[in-house]
């Protein structure tokens, strides 16, 4: 399920360098500079409102820092569109959950797919011969997601009827069905009970060791992210104030001030 | 080979080798995968049954010795089963949902070497509790999603073993030595340990002989007249009687085709696809499932809803005497089939009940009025009752001798007698060899003569000579006043009404009835939605002062029907609460099965039947609670109780 291998496991696939947003007179990040290697869980944490989903808005191209590059798999780029970034390889979910409610889990799934597919509109509505091919190939990476996220019993039902915790794995596989190199993920646990933010601890493992997908992830759940991720970058007020592993990272004093707290 | 009643052969695999002969085309498994059924045929799963006990000789099962099953239903479990028996060793599933330190005594009790297991998720459970398991060397898996990385040098995948074996029986004298094996088997052999789902206490580990499953498969098959053109879902736990009884060994007496769930949560789902012909339940999944199907009614269109009610009604009046054929006026089968063809054929349907011949249930009582539901659509629902140490069996009702309250005459070539206490004792073919390792508990179970205790106590009924279950024969009490409390009886009226899905009443020894309540949150949920009530929990949904009107109707129904029937107004529920927490097998409340664990309830919520009994208008209660991964917390709160009218005593009255 992979793509091509461009860049080899552990070289940087996605580069931030001095990046800087503002909104009129506000700056939502400034000078912001880490880099994602390939194959690692690399989360992003800080306080509300330290720049963390705009940092991922500008990744994957939907705003567009005034200042400094971002470099993905070798390929500088100032102006991005999402849809580029997403045939690219970089895909992601959404802090409040984003799906065509409905919809099917299995219709919203595909819809994941529909930058994979070749054949245009007219095909497709006749759905016969290659186009009936290509809905087949496409239906078969798709069932192999939902079982691998176990969402079966889901699949027919539309996502608007499902609980929060369902929709959010449904998210992930529409994320997923992209085949992406990058998958950021915006808060993937934010109001989820105990269980299924076990389950999902379990699938972004299983996704980053299974198809080694590389992964950016966003959350607030302290004990989830030093449990996951391979590397930590700790954002305030648009700020960088610290970087590296999460035990490096617990142990800074500007992390714990700013974000930690300290234990009374 | 000795002669076996009923059947060709005396062991399992001899019956698969069997079929593959008799029948090697037609289905013998399916399963649901990637979203597609997949089909085995028998000469197939003969096939790959007898690759996979090459490879697991190989990796060193040999006869006599025992391997775990944990995991949900599916076509290489099943195989796992059917491997060991040809090898002679015997397998012992066990409930996939068990927590670790359950499945631990079980496997340390069962002495296993091997363990085939479904996934990931079963093989850590496996690996955690290791050290307590000295005896477990390897582990064959199903599902190789997240295992890659382990170390394998005592973990296999199971299309590993079979591609192993595949090729060894490429040598003929490997061949040859199989066919040795599987004629080296006898009926007199173990073919599988069952564990008993711990209703009084640990676990036991249920022998059953090949000879004695085969013969009573044999005649139950006989029985309800399956062939090989019936088909079954697999979806009860692997590891209980029933699933092994009604589904592997009448299909493989009877060589019909099992198919296995996509998954445990898809079961409904498949069971609409697959549309069997053969279907049991528990009483509680008839329940929810009509419980759904009235809360979907309650949000169709009115003219739906109208046509819906007023057929239900027409069924009512005469369905049922149609199935049991019976006289019924010609307008009355007009509207019947009018009714089929509007509402019961699309309803049967929607469930996946259309082509069903025959189902059962059993395990609980029934609701006299859920029961005929089902019966005038035409589902020819039937009770039947027996136990783990009767390979499942004591009665079944026959065709044309239905009824609610009664779980039917004996089975064939079953015996029964009444103990003097009122305990129900048994003979069966299918009867258990013993409890394994411990020949103390088989001889307590034993009378001289050979007959099982099954600790319910029961009556047969003399007109109609079928058996009467009252309860567990130690759970029958009494009020101090003297009046009869069978707490079941009292808790099944309650339990018949959709809002409510548990009940625990007290009374034994007391002076009046009370009882524990756990709402539905299926049907109370709906409720609040309809009414804008909001609720974030459970326990906050039980506490609303509007949710216990409504319980509180319930009961003064119950209490109201208790009052109209002979020796029965003493058992009327004076005072009653709701649970702040759903009552669930991980804090050991209800067993696997989903039953009541009334002794430790008592002990573990003791100040709310204190509040109950001390007349106090509400109680505090703080219990710890297990989430699933083993971890614990904490629920806390206080409940309200309420009092409830108690009836005059109408039976009395009128004599």
């Amino acid at each position: 399920m992979r793509a091509p291998d461009a860049v080899a496991a552990g070289d940087t696939l996605l580069a931030v360098d001095n990046v800087s947003l503002r909104f009129g007179g506000v700056k939502a990040i400034s000078d912001v500079s880490f880099d994602i290697r390939k194959g690692e869980i690399r989360a992003i944490i800080g306080p509300n409102g330290a720049g963390k989903t705009s940092m991922l808005n500008c990744i994957n191209g939907f705003y567009h820092p005034q200042e400094g590059r971002i470099t993905f798999k070798g390929e500088t780029r100032r102006r991005m569109r999402p849809y580029v970034a997403a045939s690219q390889g970089i895909a992601r979910t959404f802090q409040n959950v984003a799906l065509f409610k409905g919809m099917s889990t299995l219709d919203n799934i595909m819809a994941g797919r529909t930058l994979k597919m070749n054949r245009g509109f007219f095909w497709q509505l006749l759905r016969y011969g290659p186009a009936m091919a290509e809905e087949i190939a496409h239906r078969k990476v798709v069932e192999e997601i939902i079982d691998f996220l176990q969402i079966e019993h889901i699949r027919k039902v539309p996502v608007g009827k499902l609980p929060y915790g369902l929709q959010k794995r449904v998210e992930l596989a529409r994320a997923l069905a992209m085949e992406p190199e990058l998958l950021l993920l915006d808060e993937p646990m934010a109001g989820m009970n105990l269980e299924e933010k076990e389950d999902m601890c379990r699938f972004i493992l299983d996704v980053n060791q299974q198809y080694g997908t590389t992964i950016a992830l966003i959350e607030h759940d302290m004990g989830v992210v030093m449990d996951l991720s391979d590397r930590v970058v700790v954002l305030e007020y648009g700020r960088k104030i610290a970087d590296g592993t999460p035990d490096e990272v617990k142990r800074d004093p500007r992390v714990i001030d700013a974000y930690l707290g300290v234990a009374h | 080979m000795s002669p076996v009643r009923g059947a060709v052969a005396d062991t399992f695999p001899k019956l698969l080798m069997h079929h593959a002969r008799a029948r090697g085309d037609r289905p013998a498994m399916r399963h649901k995968d990637l979203g597609i059924w997949q089909s085995w045929t028998w000469a197939e799963v003969a096939d790959a049954v007898r690759a996979y006990a090459v490879g697991l000789s190989r990796l060193g099962l040999k006869r006599g010795e025992s391997i775990a099953i944990v995991g949900a239903n599916r076509p290489r479990l099943y195989w796992t089963v059917m491997a060991a028996q040809m090898l002679g060793a015997v397998p012992v599933p066990v409930y996939a949902d068990a927590v670790a330190d359950e499945l631990a005594y079980v496997l340390a009790h069962a002495e296993v070497r091997f363990a085939s297991v479904q996934d990931q998720e079963q093989v850590d459970k496996l690996l955690s509790i290791a050290e307590r398991l000295p005896k477990l060397e390897h582990m064959v898996y199903d599902e190789p999603r997240g295992l890659r990385d382990y170390d394998h040098t005592r973990l296999h995948s199971i299309d590993d073993v079979v591609a192993e074996g595949r090729d060894a029986l490429r040598t003929a004298s490997v061949d040859s030595w199989l066919d040795g094996e599987i004629a080296a088997g006898s009926g007199e052999d173990i073919s599988i340990i069952l564990y008993t789902s711990g209703t009084t206490g640990r676990s036991k580990g249920v022998m059953l002989t090949a000879r004695g499953c085969i013969e009573a498969a044999a005649d139950t098959v006989a029985f309800d007249r399956l062939t090989d053109r019936d088909e079954v879902l697999a979806y009860l736990p692997l590891a209980w009687v029933g699933d092994h009884y009604l589904n592997y060994a009448q299909g493989l007496v009877a060589g019909f085709c099992m198919a296995c769930p996509e998954s445990t949560d898809t079961a409904q789902a498949d069971l609409r696809e697959i549309g069997p012909t053969f279907y049991f339940a528990p009483p509680r999944v008839f329940e929810s499932l009509l419980t759904r199907v009235m809360i979907r009614m309650e949000d169709a269109s009115a003219p739906k809803r109208r046509m819906f009610h007023y057929f239900v009604d027409v069924a009512r009046r005469y369905g049922e005497k149609i199935l049991n054929r019976e006289s019924v006026p010609l307008s009355g089968r007009l509207l019947y089939g009018l009714g089929e063809l509007l509402v019961y054929g699309p309803l049967k349907n929607v469930l996946g009940f259309s082509k069903i011949r025959v189902a059962y249930t059993a395990g609980e009582a029934i609701g006299p009025e859920l029961f005929s539901f089902y019966r005038s659509l035409g589902l020819n629902l039937k009770q039947l009752y027996g136990q783990t140490e009767a390979f499942l069996y004591v009665t079944a009702q026959p065709d044309g001798q239905i009824r609610a309250d009664t779980v039917g005459p004996a089975t064939p070539n079953v015996e029964i007698r009444i103990a003097e206490s009122g305990e129900v004792l048994f003979r069966s073919p299918g009867q258990f060899k013993g409890y394994f390792k411990e020949p103390e508990k088989t001889a307590e179970t034993m009378t001289e003569d050979g007959f099982v205790k099954t600790g319910d106590a029961g009556f047969f009924e003399p007109k109609s000579g079928h058996l009467k279950i009252i309860d567990r024969a130690k759970d029958v009490g009494r009020l101090r006043s003297g009046a009869l409390f069978p707490p079941k009886y009292v808790e099944n009226k309650l339990k018949f009404y959709p809002n409510i899905k548990e009940v625990v009443a007290f009374g034994d020894g007391r002076d009046f009835v009370t009882c524990f309540i756990n709402i539905d949150m299926t049907a109370v949920g709906n409720w609040a939605e309809r009414n804008n009530v909001v609720y974030a929990s459970y326990q906050e949904l039980a506490a609303i002062p509007a949710v216990y009107d409504m319980i509180a109707a319930h009961v003064d129904e119950v209490n109201r029907s208790l009052a109209a029937e002979p020796g029965m107004a003493g058992a009327q529920v004076k005072r009653f609460l709701i649970l702040p927490k759903e009552l669930d097998a991980d804090d050991g409340e209800l067993t696997r099965t989903q039953k009541v664990r009334r002794g430790f309830i008592s002990e573990r919520y003791q100040p709310l039947i204190d509040g109950l009994y001390d007349g106090s208008p509400e109680a505090t209660i703080a219990v710890e609670v297990t989430f699933e991964d083993g971890r614990k917390g904490n629920i806390s709160g206080t409940v309200a109780i309420r009092d409830a009218a108690i009836h005059p005593d109408v039976a009395e009255a009128a004599a």
